[in-house]
């Protein structure tokens, strides 16, 4: 007999500070101005997946800061969460504490209770088998802007229920150890608008500190340092952006743009931070000090090979 | 053409068409925008058109700026791809409580309100490009008697579907947003649609739209 595909589900007591279901994230309507969105850290989003043994492109749900408090209704489910989080199962009013990176058993009423990112931003919980969400232009990556992918282009709110299908038989615990890296040192390549800035203000930029504000979310980082005076215009024609941008705002603060940015914008562009070092910025919290170093594309493009050379190591660790 | 390609970090290329905004450099962007959407070439993740730059993202798993940066150069483009382009006609209801800046405007350009809406809905705007936020398009260009600054301070919240000018362009906001934009009007029609899942904007970069005034009593019933 078929299953009753609504029989498993999640209810919100919390939803926590920004939770929104994510995947890969939609590609090719930057020029309808709809940006990738997508999981933040990438790395963590596909270490959930095949943890759970999902498809790579799974929808996962990605908390930032406070994560969301669910209680759980059906069949015992694997589950996993990943990122640097702190977050425990209460079952029959008891506290059972888990680590990252490995599958736990959710059991019939148990409450899930994801409480924080430590010194980090994002988190991911991941399931054996598929939270039910609506797919817009090939994703259900959620865009509270646009208002568009699962949850109708909201976050997480107080008392819904998340249906879950697909629901797999238990799954071994598929464990790994890994240790988020912080850095402070983020790796830059020129932008083309470097010239735009004066000599001081270059050298300023690539060798002081600044602070990641609390005006920062998936949008973007907004810093706070040295000014960064140009010394041409700072209101350049809109162009397209991409994440990772730095630009200089009017006032001379850095911004960088993510994975929900605005797909145009008239800032001049000092730099781009490199893709190998975007799922460690994102994870940087407001508060934080970070330092920009300058690196060659040639650089860049072998650190970021590198990087995926690490990425499928761990995955190819799972066990 | 494409006078210049550099990179914009490393899963970017950035094509640059020029510095002025007019319609030569941005039909020759619109241009190679229509045709590497055709191109097929692996990797590409984004391209987006603007004013006289084309940025186009890759996915740096697949390929790499130098390899991309020899196909975009080595392009064959066909002449003349702008079937995808399209005429559209966008009702325009100019009634006090939609046009928030035509005060403003009367005492800016003094020009009065009649003299302003016959001049705006003479012309038609031509499509540089779409974004900012989701289905955005900004169209040009102006009477030259009409170009006006921004506001001095930016409204927090832009009514959705509002028509703003601001120098040589002219924008519809496509949700509540921020924004600087001088409000002459409102459009009953939504130019973006969140539930469309195919081709969700009304307009794309290289359209042509043609305004046309219609009353409060026409703009209640498009609205139903």
């Amino acid at each position: 007999m078929k299953k009753n595909m609504n029989k498993n589900y999640f209810e919100v007591l919390r939803p926590g500070i920004n939770s929104t279901f994510q995947d890969n994230g939609r590609n090719n309507f930057y020029h309808i101005g709809i940006p990738f969105s997508g999981a933040m850290d990438n790395r963590n989003f596909l270490l959930a997946n095949t943890i759970s043994n999902n498809e790579i492109n799974n929808p996962v749900l990605e908390f930032a800061y406070q994560g969301p408090k669910l209680k759980y209704i059906g069949e015992n489910i694997s589950i996993n969460v990943t990122g640097d989080v702190n977050f425990k199962i209460i079952r029959k009013n008891k506290n059972l504490e888990f680590s990252c990176y490995e599958n736990i058993i959710l059991e019939n009423n148990d409450c899930l209770d994801i409480l924080s990112t430590n010194r980090s931003v994002y988190g991911y919980l991941s399931i054996g088998g598929t939270f039910e969400v609506d797919y817009y232009l090939n994703s259900c990556s959620t865009n509270t802007k646009a208002k568009i992918g699962a949850n109708s282009g909201e976050k997480l709110e107080k008392g819904q229920i998340i249906h879950l299908k697909n629901i797999k038989k238990i799954l071994p615990k598929n464990k790994i150890e890994y240790l988020n890296s912080k850095i402070e040192n983020i790796r830059i390549i020129k932008g083309p608008h470097f010239d735009y800035f004066s000599k001081d203000a270059i050298d300023s930029f690539l060798s002081d500190e600044f602070n990641v504000t609390k005006l920062s979310d998936r949008m973007g980082i907004r810093l706070k340092g040295p000014k960064i005076n140009n010394i041409k215009n700072t209101n350049i024609k809109s162009e397209g952006l991409v994440k990772g941008v730095i630009q200089i705002t009017a006032d001379g603060d850095p911004i960088i743009m993510l994975s929900d940015h605005g797909t145009i914008g008239g800032y001049p562009k000092i730099g781009v931070v490199i893709s190998a070092d975007y799922d460690k910025l994102v994870q940087i919290p407001p508060g934080s000090k970070i330092k920009f170093k300058e690196i060659n594309l040639k650089d860049a493009e072998t650190i970021f090979k590198l990087y995926e050379m690490e990425t499928q190591n761990l995955i190819s660790n799972i066990k | 053409m494409i006078k210049n390609i550099s990179n914009l970090g490393d899963a970017a290329l950035y094509c640059d068409f020029g510095t002025e905004v007019n319609k030569e450099i941005n039909r020759n962007v619109i241009n190679y925008f229509n045709n590497l959407r055709d191109s097929n070439f692996l990797g590409i993740t984004n391209i987006t058109p603007s004013y006289n730059k084309l940025v186009i993202s890759f996915d740096l798993k697949l390929t790499s700026f130098a390899k991309l940066k020899k196909q975009v150069e080595n392009l064959e483009l066909k002449k003349n791809n702008n079937s995808k382009n399209n005429l559209i006609k966008i009702p325009v209801c100019c009634a006090e409580e939609f046009a928030l800046d035509i005060k403003r405007l009367q005492k800016l350009l003094k020009i009065n309100e009649a003299k302003i809406y016959e001049t705006f809905f003479s012309k038609n705007y031509y499509c540089y490009m779409t974004g900012f936020i989701a289905g955005m398009p900004f169209l040009g260009d102006m009477d030259k008697s009409l170009f006006v600054k921004r506001l001095e301070t930016p409204r927090v919240k832009v009514p959705k579907n509002s028509i703003g000018i601001t120098e040589q362009f002219c924008n519809i906001y496509t949700f509540e947003s921020p924004g600087g934009w001088n409000i002459i009007g409102k459009t009953p029609v939504d130019i973006f649609d969140n539930k469309k899942n195919t081709e969700p904007n009304l307009i794309n970069p290289g359209d042509t739209i043609s305004f046309y005034p219609i009353s409060k009593l026409e703009y209640e019933k498009k609205y139903e």
